[in-house]
C-alpha cells in the first residue's frame, strides 16, 4: 500500500513538473535574479508588475523575508546576505508566485584557520612539521576560489624555509623540516595581507656522540668498613671521577638536562652500573677505581668510549 | 483561468504527496561515494571513511529536522563551530519570522578530498539533490528541487565526526 502511494506520488510529481515547466519558465523569466552575489555585498532584485508581494530568500545558512512592492527594485544593503551558499528565492504575490535560485559566494580572504603540528619536536626531522590552513572571509565563509598561501618557518639560525601552496576547495597544507638548531621558530601562514603565526619549539635531538674521561678523585672517599676491624679503622678506597664531554645531538645542540647517561664498570669480581642525569650539559659520577676494570658509557642507543683502568 | 487554478492545485497536491512519499519510505537518500585513492597527506582508513560518511549523512538528517521544527538543539550532536552557529542563526530567524523550511535530501554524490596530516579535519565534497519546501505561518509557499555542491569540513570529537564547515558553492 505504502509502495503504491509512493509510486503514485512520484508519477504525479513527474507529471506535474512536466506540465508546469512552461509556467516555471514564465515565472523565472520575470524574476531576474543575479547568478551569484558576493557574500555581504549590496545587491538588488528588480521586479515587474504591480501590487504587494513577499520575497523569500532561503538557504540553510540564512533566511530573509521582505515585503515588497512589485514593479520596484528590491535592494539589499551590504551585510544583509552574508553567508555563502545556494539560496532558493520565492516571490509570492497576491495572485501568483515566482521561483528562482542563486548562489552567494565567499568574499576575499580575511582570516586563516591555521593548524600547525606538533608544537614541539626534535631538530633535524624531515617533514616533521605540518601546517594546514583553511581560508575564510570576513563572514567566516570558506573561500573556495583558489588562492595562494605561503608557509614560512623562520626565526631560527640559518635560512628559513618557505613554501607556497595554492588552496584547493579552501584548504592548503604543507610539510616542512625542523631546523638544525634548537630554539623557538615562527611558523607563519600568509594569504595576501592576512597571516597567522604559530610557535614551534625545536628541541635537541637524541645524543649523537658521547665521550668520557676518567681521573682519580682528589679526595679519597671512605670505603666499606671491613668486618672485624675496629671503629675508625676504615679501608680507604680509591675512586674514579667519570665525566662526559658536553653531550650533544648530531647538530651540535646540547641535549636537555635530565637526559640519562649510563656508566658501567666491569671488574674482576663483578660489575656496577650507575645512571646519571645530565646536568649543565655533562654527566658526572664516581665509581671505585678497581685495577684492570673496564668502564663504558652510553645514552639511549649511543655508545661512548671505553676506558680500561690501569693495574 | 480554471486551467491555471487546476494546475496550481495539482502541483501543490503532487508536491505534498511527493513529500509524504519521501517521509514514509524514501527517508534514506541514495548515496554514492567516489573511490578515495588519495586524500592528501594522510592515509584514510576504511573505518574512518565509513564513520565520516555515516556522521555526515546523519548531520543532513538532523539539520533537516532542526530547520523544519525550528529546534536549534537538534544540531548539537552533529555540528560544531561556524556551521552550528550559522544554522542556529537561521533557525532563530525562521522562528522570529514564523517560517519553517523542509529539506529533503534525495541523493548524495560524495567525494572525500582532504584528510589533514594529524587527522584533525577531513573535507568532503557532496553534490546533493534535495527539495526545499518553504512554509510561512503554516502555509506551504513553494517546493523547489535543488542540486548543489556542498563543501563540508568535519572534525573529530570524542565519539563522532562533527560538521564544522557546511557550505554550498556554485556548481
Amino acid at each position: 500500500m505504502t509502495f503504491t502511494v509512493k509510486v503514485l506520488g512520484r508519477l504525479l510529481v513527474t507529471a506535474m513538473l512536466l506540465t508546469a515547466i512552461p509556467l516555471a519558465i514564465a515565472q523565472t523569466g520575470t524574476l531576474r535574479l543575479p547568478r551569484t552575489v558576493e557574500a555581504g555585498s549590496a545587491f538588488s532584485i528588480p521586479t515587474s508588475g504591480s501590487g504587494k508581494a513577499v520575497l523569500y530568500i532561503v538557504g540553510p545558512a540564512q533566511v530573509l523575508r521582505r515585503e515588497v512592492k512589485l514593479g520596484e527594485s528590491i535592494s539589499f544593503a551590504a551585510g544583509d546576505l552574508h553567508n555563502a551558499g545556494r539560496y532558493v528565492v520565492v516571490l509570492v504575490g497576491e495572485s501568483s508566485s515566482e521561483n528562482g535560485a542563486f548562489d552567494v559566494v565567499a568574499s576575499h580572504p580575511a582570516s586563516l584557520s591555521f593548524l600547525a603540528k606538533p608544537s614541539r619536536l626534535p631538530v633535524g626531522l624531515q617533514n616533521g612539521i605540518s601546517g594546514v590552513v583553511y581560508v575564510f572571509d570576513t563572514y567566516r565563509n570558506l573561500v573556495i576560489a583558489p588562492t595562494e598561501v605561503s608557509f614560512e618557518l623562520a626565526g631560527v639560525a640559518g635560512a628559513g624555509q618557505t613554501r607556497t601552496v595554492a588552496t584547493r576547495d579552501g584548504v592548503a597544507w604543507t610539510k616542512l623540516n625542523s631546523a638544525t638548531k634548537e630554539g623557538a621558530a615562527q611558523f607563519i601562514a600568509r594569504d595576501g595581507s592576512v597571516s597567522a603565526t604559530r610557535v614551534i619549539q625545536q628541541v635537541p635531538g637524541d645524543p649523537c656522540r658521547l665521550r668520557m674521561n676518567a681521573r682519580l678523585s682528589n679526595q679519597k672517599l671512605q670505603g666499606q668498613k671491613l668486618s672485624g676491624s675496629k671503629p675508625g679503622d676504615q679501608k680507604q678506597e680509591k675512586r674514579l671521577t667519570l665525566e662526559t664531554d658536553p653531550v650533544r645531538d648530531c647538530g651540535g645542540n646540547a641535549v636537555p638536562d635530565g637526559t640519562i647517561v649510563t656508566f658501567k664498570e666491569i671488574y674482576k669480581d663483578g660489575e656496577a652500573t650507575v645512571d646519571v642525569p645530565v646536568k649543565r650539559g655533562v654527566a658526572r659520577t664516581e665509581m671505585p677505581a678497581y685495577p684492570g676494570a673496564t668502564i663504558s658509557v652510553a645514552t639511549g642507543v649511543v655508545m661512548g668510549n671505553e676506558i680500561r683502568w690501569g693495574k | 483561468m480554471h486551467k491555471t487554478l487546476l494546475l496550481v492545485g495539482c502541483s501543490i497536491f503532487a508536491a505534498m504527496l511527493g513529500f509524504a512519499a519521501d517521509q514514509t519510505g524514501a527517508d534514506k537518500p541514495a548515496v554514492r561515494l567516489a573511490p578515495t585513492n588519495t586524500v592528501g597527506p594522510r592515509t584514510l582508513e576504511k573505518q574512518t571513511e565509513t564513520a565520516v560518511v555515516r556522521d555526515y549523512l546523519e548531520a543532513w538528517h538532523n539539520m533537516s529536522a532542526a530547520l523544519e521544527q525550528n529546534r536549534a538543539e537538534l544540531l548539537e550532536a552533529d555540528f560544531v563551530g561556524t556551521a552550528k552557529q550559522k544554522l542556529s542563526d537561521t533557525i532563530h530567524e525562521q522562528a522570529r519570522l514564523g517560517m519553517e523550511t523542509r529539506y529533503r535530501d534525495t541523493a548524495h554524490d560524495l567525494r572525500l578530498t582532504f584528510y589533514s596530516p594529524e587527522g584533525m579535519s577531513i573535507q568532503l565534497l557532496d553534490t546533493v539533490d534535495y527539495q526545499v519546501q518553504i512554509v510561512d505561518h503554516g502555509k506551504v509557499l513553494s517546493t523547489q528541487p535543488v542540486r548543489a555542491r556542498y563543501v563540508a569540513v568535519l572534525t573529530p570529537t570524542e565519539v563522532r565526526w562533527k560538521v564544522r564547515v557546511f557550505q554550498a558553492e556554485p556548481q
